[in-house]
């Protein structure tokens, strides 16, 4: 599905990616972790096309096409959806008015017909459900007065609403309590499914107790240094993440 | 000065031209008005006031009251000015009333609408105390000019207890004519106690005619009394606008005022709300949009100088191409004013580099147990916020349009006439279209 080589990525002028590979399939679920300033966010960002990430090199494929060409709202309307480590706020729309402009963005570009409102709100009482997302949630603006975990759980909200094949969590579970962590993740849980694959980019080994991730990589310094399988982030929760910046040899473009 | 004076040589010629019918204080107001206008002569930019909008393009245009009398607006015309053809209606075409324009059928018994020179007449008790009254001219130029020549305008007075359920629509309409037109154009809005009504005055044009709207609306609101006012400005693109409108609240009365500036070249709108009774509530809501090199001017003024009053306020403008904003938001509060509770907001979205706004609000507070709060923001559109909604597969620009339109709908959704919202709504977005298009283009 997602097919990353030597990607190499600047931020504010400075190299924050030196060349990463990542080979993603569908049905897998991937952990990206590492210390503060690894990259790991700007991979992210990069992926969803943030305009303040600029590729310097390597390639993307996503589904064989080339995903750095697309614009960002070509790549969310392909199926790409990014989570956001910190979800903007939005003054004056209406969540269920932009949800419903997301969907149906979406839906237009699947050749499937809009949905109108009264089958957008029959869709989104059997998503809420799941995330514990209150009427008051989406009467109110786009994350607007929204605490963090109410943050959180919109973008994991609309994430089931939007059905991505591919999803990147970027940090979702950081400012989390462990009850808002748990709702999240059981929202992540049920998106699991052998057509959709998932990126979770966390700093915490806490977060993939209840995502269980099928390969876990390690970044440090704009490169991957190390990947392997779920065991792996339990030894960094163990020996936190020196051992592998001190001594071990990088993967390099393995 | 010599060259000022040459310039209001032919203003001061065409005031001694003035009006001169009617009753003896209305004659005498005019020579007064008249009087003081020769001596205040046009402001220039070295009056505060006046600091950041020059009027040099007014003073120098030939604008003369239209003497045609047979000056018409066709129902055609009309109705692009109209927001339904359903409510009760004051066409007045060039400063004077139309009487085959208007609709005044059904009005309940204690209601008088209609012309304003027909109730210095009918209604002379009304007229004369309340005429000229709040609309003070000892320092206001355009005021007492409007005032010297005073003929006819839009006249609304409402009984003691009667609540309108239908809005009244007060139409100000100029017409193309071979020489610039000036309308003089007047209202006066008199709210009983324990009244309710919801009143729109319109100020349109012909697109592409060049003249000059000189209006001066004062509106009072007695003892508990709920009025809703909507000001659509919707003159040409070429056309000239200056405005007051002087409103005196009572004891617990509740004004809300609802600005739409849409239209004109050169836009001055001052809203002056006189907070006169314990426990009056005043809202002034504003938004404006101006493109190309066009100008507009707020000035607002919120005089607390009663206790316990709350006033409102919300200005919000979009600016496009070179286009220039100036907002004013001045608050007294008076000694006997506590407990005031004032709020004052002013945002403006700049769509290019080249727009820009002048900005200052000013408090004037004179009493110690009082809550006022103000704030200004200016900039551009949140490249996060596009981002967000780009990655949510919103095209650019749909994301573009749904941030303004979330902006300029904030104010919009206040309005409590559903067919004029649409109507405003369709406008605003067919102008801003318009704009970004253009913006777009280049």
């Amino acid at each position: 599905m997602l097919d990353i080589k030597n990607l190499q990525v600047k931020a504010e002028g400075k190299q924050i990616l030196k060349g990463i590979d990542l080979h993603v399939n569908a049905g897998e679920v991937h952990a990206i972790m590492g210390p503060n300033g690894s990259g790991k966010s700007t991979l992210a960002r990069a992926l969803s096309g943030h305009p303040e990430y600029e590729v310097t090199g390597g390639t993307v494929l996503y589904e064989g096409k080339d995903l750095l060409d697309m614009d960002p709202d070509e790549r969310a309307r392909e199926g790409v959806f990014m989570a956001f480590q910190y979800p903007v706020e939005i003054a004056g729309v209406n969540n269920a008015y932009f949800l419903k402009a997301a969907l149906n963005a979406k839906r237009k570009h699947n050749g499937q017909p809009e949905l109108d409102a009264m089958e957008f709100m029959q869709l989104i009482k059997e998503k809420s459900k799941l995330l514990e997302i209150d009427q008051s949630m989406l009467s109110r603006a786009v994350n607007e007065g929204f605490s963090g975990g109410e943050k959180k759980r919109n973008e994991i909200f609309q994430m089931a609403l939007l059905e991505p094949k591919l999803a990147i969590l970027d940090e979702t579970d950081s400012g989390l309590d462990i009850d808002a962590l748990k709702l999240v993740a059981n929202g992540v849980n049920a998106m699991r499914a052998p057509d959709r694959a998932i990126i979770v980019v966390t700093h915490y080994q806490r977060l993939l107790d209840y995502i269980v991730p099928d390969y876990v990589h390690v970044l440090s310094n704009g490169r991957m240094v190390k990947s392997g399988g779920k065991e792996l982030a339990l030894e960094l929760e163990k020996r936190g993440y020196s051992w592998i910046e001190a001594g071990v040899q990088p993967v390099g473009a393995q | 000065m010599t060259q000022v004076a040459e310039k209001l040589q032919p203003w001061v010629a065409a005031i001694d031209q003035r009006p001169q019918g009617g009753p003896r204080w209305l004659q005498d107001l005019r020579d007064r008005a008249a009087a003081r206008f020769t001596a205040l002569g046009f402001p220039t930019v070295r009056d505060e006031e006046w600091r950041f909008t020059n009027v040099a393009p007014i003073v120098a245009a030939e604008f003369r009251v239209s003497e045609d009398e047979t000056a018409r607006v066709t129902e055609a015309e009309l109705s692009a000015y109209l927001y339904s053809d359903a409510d009760h209606r004051v066409v007045v075409v060039n400063g004077r009333f139309a009487p085959e324009l208007s609709r005044l059928e059904g009005l309940p018994a204690g209601v008088r609408v209609g012309s304003l020179a027909a109730a210095v007449t009918d209604q002379p008790e009304v007229v004369q105390r309340y005429f000229g009254q709040l609309a003070d001219f000892g320092t206001r130029a355009f005021t007492a000019l409007n005032t010297a020549l005073a003929a006819d305008g839009a006249y609304v007075s409402i009984a003691d207890g009667i609540i309108l359920e239908q809005p009244l629509h007060l139409v100000f309409v100029s017409t193309n004519a071979d020489a610039p037109v000036l309308t003089n154009a007047r209202a006066l809005i008199v709210a009983g106690d324990r009244t309710q009504a919801r009143i729109v005055e319109t100020f349109a044009g012909p697109r592409g005619a060049v003249y000059f709207t000189n209006a001066v609306s004062e509106i009072v609101a007695g003892e508990n009394a709920v009025i809703d006012h909507y000001k659509v400005q919707e003159e040409s693109f070429d056309a000239f606008h200056v405005a007051s409108m002087h409103v005196h609240l009572a004891r617990s009365a509740t004004f809300s005022s609802h600005s739409f500036s849409l239209g004109g070249r050169l836009v001055r709108n001052d809203a002056n709300a006189l907070l006169d009774g314990d426990g009056a509530e005043c809202t002034l809501n504003g938004l404006y949009l101006a493109d190309g090199d066009r100008l507009v001017d707020n000035h607002t003024l919120i005089d607390h100088a009663k206790p316990h009053c709350p006033s409102h306020e919300i200005y919000k403008g979009i600016l496009g191409g070179k286009a220039r904003a100036i907002f004013n938001g001045k608050i007294i509060v008076r000694q006997d004013a506590q407990k005031t509770d004032a709020k004052q907001t002013n945002r403006a979205l700049l769509l290019s580099d080249s727009a820009s706004i002048n900005t200052k609000p000013q408090l004037e507070i004179f009493a110690d147990d009082v809550k006022c709060t103000h704030g200004a923001a200016i900039g551009q559109l949140d490249d996060d916020a596009i981002f967000y909604l780009r990655a949510r597969g919103l095209t650019y620009f749909e994301a573009r349009d749904m941030l303004i339109h979330a902006f300029a709908g904030d104010i919009l959704e206040r309005v409590r006439i559903e067919s004029l919202k649409a109507a405003l709504e369709g406008e605003l977005y067919a102008q801003l279209a318009k704009d970004l298009a253009e913006i777009d283009a280049a």
